[in-house]
This record gives structure tokens, C-alpha cells and sequence, in this order.
């Protein structure tokens, strides 16, 4: 089943990666994971499994990272599993943390079953309740530019459901060795400090 | 019914532990047990003390905090030992170092039956998620235990859990 959102979620990935800088990403696993497999670099942690965990990865992350800016890129049913983690970073508010989910309504890897958000659920209304900093819903690429710089300068935590359409592409990466992506990733971040 | 604060100087002992060891995050959910701990790890203002609304919750921050280049701890009561199982694969497959203390519930002395499924199982259930596990049943055993478990932890990149019994947390007597 499709819905009515029009924006691509591999170019609004691309259009938010444009700008990472030395932001570290976190994805969540399924969709968010393939799509950012496109843009392979090691400041990126790859979830292939542990369902909705991403946002705390990235709580966990931002605390011990304050001067870096965080990313979390998930899919809405993963952050629906994670709930309790929107009032957990809400009461703790970290600055530097910005959760992004990308959601198409749907359980893309499953079989396009109906999640919440199609049936009422708001997720940026979720966060707001939470006491997120910013937290709203892009409908539009104009809305997108105009989201993309907030999701690196706003005092956090930011939140923001990116409504996308149902298209589907194909897994992007290979690299799914949990250990591997984890030491690239400490390594790139902490350099011999990893080895400690 | 109130919890009774524990007065008794174990969980003091894991503060200056942490400190040792250099733990940077603490996530819980509280457990009247580890209520002093908690205190202490909020009054420190070189930790990041933060409270969950469930324990997976905190096993998915201490890999983030590992990710990131700290060393963390988790802090729950054995009944939400339960809730982090399907999060401990993601630890196993990424060899992510997860220390957790868990304090027993239902287990000596209890006295609320719905407690007991959970605290009987815990052991059998890290054991088969992958935890190495590690129980101290004396209070003067406790800070040497959470010692060597954050040594393994860290060193090893295990997750480790220490059952800290409900021998030394103490149980309600329920006979009045």
C-alpha cells in the first residue's frame, strides 16, 4: 500500500549527509541502515538487528561525545518499538543529539504492513511531549532545506519525521560484522584511544 | 508501600568502584536496593547518571557510550533482566563490553510471589543470552566482585553481569 507522501528517502538522506561535517550517525536497522550504506564512511554506526534501540545508541553517544553533533536515522516502526526512549532523552536533554525518522507508515522489510503513523499516531507530536527542543514533520523539499541546517545547529535534542513515500530500493552495504563496523567506528573517532 | 532504604555500606562501596574504574555513565532503573549508588552517581558531577524507563533502554546507551569512547554501567532489579534480552544479541554480535548489576528479587526470603518467575530465572537467562554471570551473596564480597566483573568487562569486551544477592539487599519481613 502506498501512501500520499512524495519526498525520496535516499535523497533526503543525501540531502542531510551533504552537511555532516564531523557529525557522527547512527542508523537504525532495516531501510535506514541500506540507505546509508550509500554514503559509507566510518563516523557512521550501522544497527542491522536490536530494534528499537537507535535513539538510546545515540543518547549513549551524544553524552560521551559532547562536542560532536549525533545523529540517530531510523524507520518509524523502529522508533515506535523505542518509545520510552523519546521521554528518557526528553528528561535527560542532551544539546548535541537529533533524531530523524524516516517514515513511510509502512513496516518496509516485513511486508508493507500498516504501522501506527497510518493510523493516527504523531510522532513529532510524541517528541514535542517529550520536551524536544524542535521537534516537527517535513512534507516538502522545500521544507527539508529548510530542516537541514537545524538538525546540526538547534540546542537539542531536535526531532524530526521526515514523511516519505513507499519506494523501496535495494540493501546498499555489505558490511554487517557488528564487531568490525563497531571498531571502524572507534577507531575513526578515538584513534590509539580505542585500544585502551 | 514505601521501599526501604537500604543504610548499609555495599552499595557505597560500588560507588567508589565506579569511580576506580572510571565509569562515565550510569543508567538504571531504581531498585531500592541501589538507591544510595544512585544517589551518589547523581551527586558526581563527572558521570552522566540517567534514568530509563526500561532497562533495554540502558543497554543500547552503553554501547552508544562505548561507541563514543566511555565506560558505562547499568544498574536494574533482576525483574527487568527480562526486558534487555533481545538487546544483549546486539552486544553479543558487536562484542560491546556491558556491565550491569542487578539486584536479586525473588530469590531468598521473598515475600511477593510474582517476583519469583523472573528472579529464579535470571541466572539460566543471561547464561543463555550470552552474559557471564557472577553472583556475590556476602556484603563484604560486593566491591571486589563489581571490581573484577569491570575489569573483564572492559578488558574482554564481555557484557558481565554481578547478582548481588537478595541475601544482601535484604528481604521484608512479612511475618508481622
Amino acid at each position: 500500500m502506498s501512501n500520499a507522501a512524495t519526498l525520496d528517502r535516499r535523497e533526503v538522506l543525501a540531502a542531510i549527509l551533504k552537511e555532516r561535517g564531523d557529525a557522527l550517525l547512527v542508523t537504525g536497522l532495516g531501510s535506514s541502515c541500506f540507505d546509508a550504506g550509500v554514503h559509507d564512511h566510518p563516523h557512521t554506526f550501522y544497527l542491522w538487528g536490536g530494534m528499537g534501540a537507535a535513539a538510546m545508541v545515540g543518547l549513549g553517544l551524544a553524552l560521551a561525545q559532547p562536542r560532536r553533533r549525533v545523529l540517530v536515522v531510523t524507520g518509524d516502526g523502529e522508533m515506535l518499538m523505542g518509545l520510552g526512549s523519546l521521554s528518557t532523552i526528553g528528561a535527560r536533554r542532551p544539546p548535541n543529539l537529533s533524531i530523524i525518522v524516516m517514515d513511510n507508515e509502512q513496516y518496509s522489510e516485513t511486508g508493507m504492513q500498516a504501522t501506527h503513523t497510518q493510523q493516527g499516531v504523531d510522532l513529532a507530536q510524541i517528541a514535542k511531549a517529550c520536551n524536544f527542543a524542535l521537534a516537527q514533520t517535513v512534507r516538502t523539499e522545500d521544507e527539508v532545506k529548510a530542516c537541514v541546517p537545524r538538525l546540526y545547529d538547534t540546542a537539542g535534542p531536535a526531532f524530526v519525521a521526515m514523511k516519505i513515500s513507499t519506494k523501496r530500493y535495494p540493501m546498499s552495504i555489505k558490511m554487517r560484522d557488528g564487531v568490525h563496523i563497531k571498531n571502524r567506528f572507534r577507531e575513526a573517532l578515538l584513534g590509539q584511544k580505542a585500544f585502551d | 508501600m514505601k521501599p526501604e532504604t537500604p543504610q548499609i555500606p555495599w552499595s557505597e562501596s560500588i560507588y567508589e568502584v565506579f569511580r576506580k574504574v572510571d565509569i562515565r555513565q550510569v543508567a538504571y532503573v531504581p531498585d531500592a536496593g541501589h538507591t544510595r549508588l544512585i544517589q551518589r552517581c547523581h551527586a558526581d558531577t563527572g558521570m552522566n547518571t540517567v534514568v530509563l524507563t526500561s532497562e533495554q533502554e540502558g543497554v543500547a546507551m552503553l554501547a552508544g557510550a562505548w561507541l563514543g569512547g566511555e565506560r558505562g554501567a547499568l544498574l536494574m532489579q533482576s525483574s527487568g533482566v527480562g526486558n534487555c534480552i533481545n538487546l544483549l544479541g546486539t552486544i553479543i554480535e558487536c562484542r560491546f563490553p556491558l556491565l550491569t548489576l542487578v539486584t536479586m528479587r525473588g530469590e531468598w526470603g521473598e515475600f511477593n510471589p510474582w517476583q519469583l518467575p523472573m528472579g529464579q530465572g535470571t541466572p539460566r537467562v543471561l547464561e543463555q543470552a550470552g552474559v557471564v554471570v557472577q553472583h556475590v551473596d556476602r556484603a563484604e564480597d560486593v566491591a571486589e566482585t563489581v571490581f573484577a566483573a569491570a575489569q573483564m568487562t572492559f578488558s574482554a569486551c564481555r557484557p558481565v553481569a554481578v547478582l548481588i544477592g537478595q541475601r544482601v539487599v535484604g528481604f521484608k519481613d512479612w511475618s508481622k
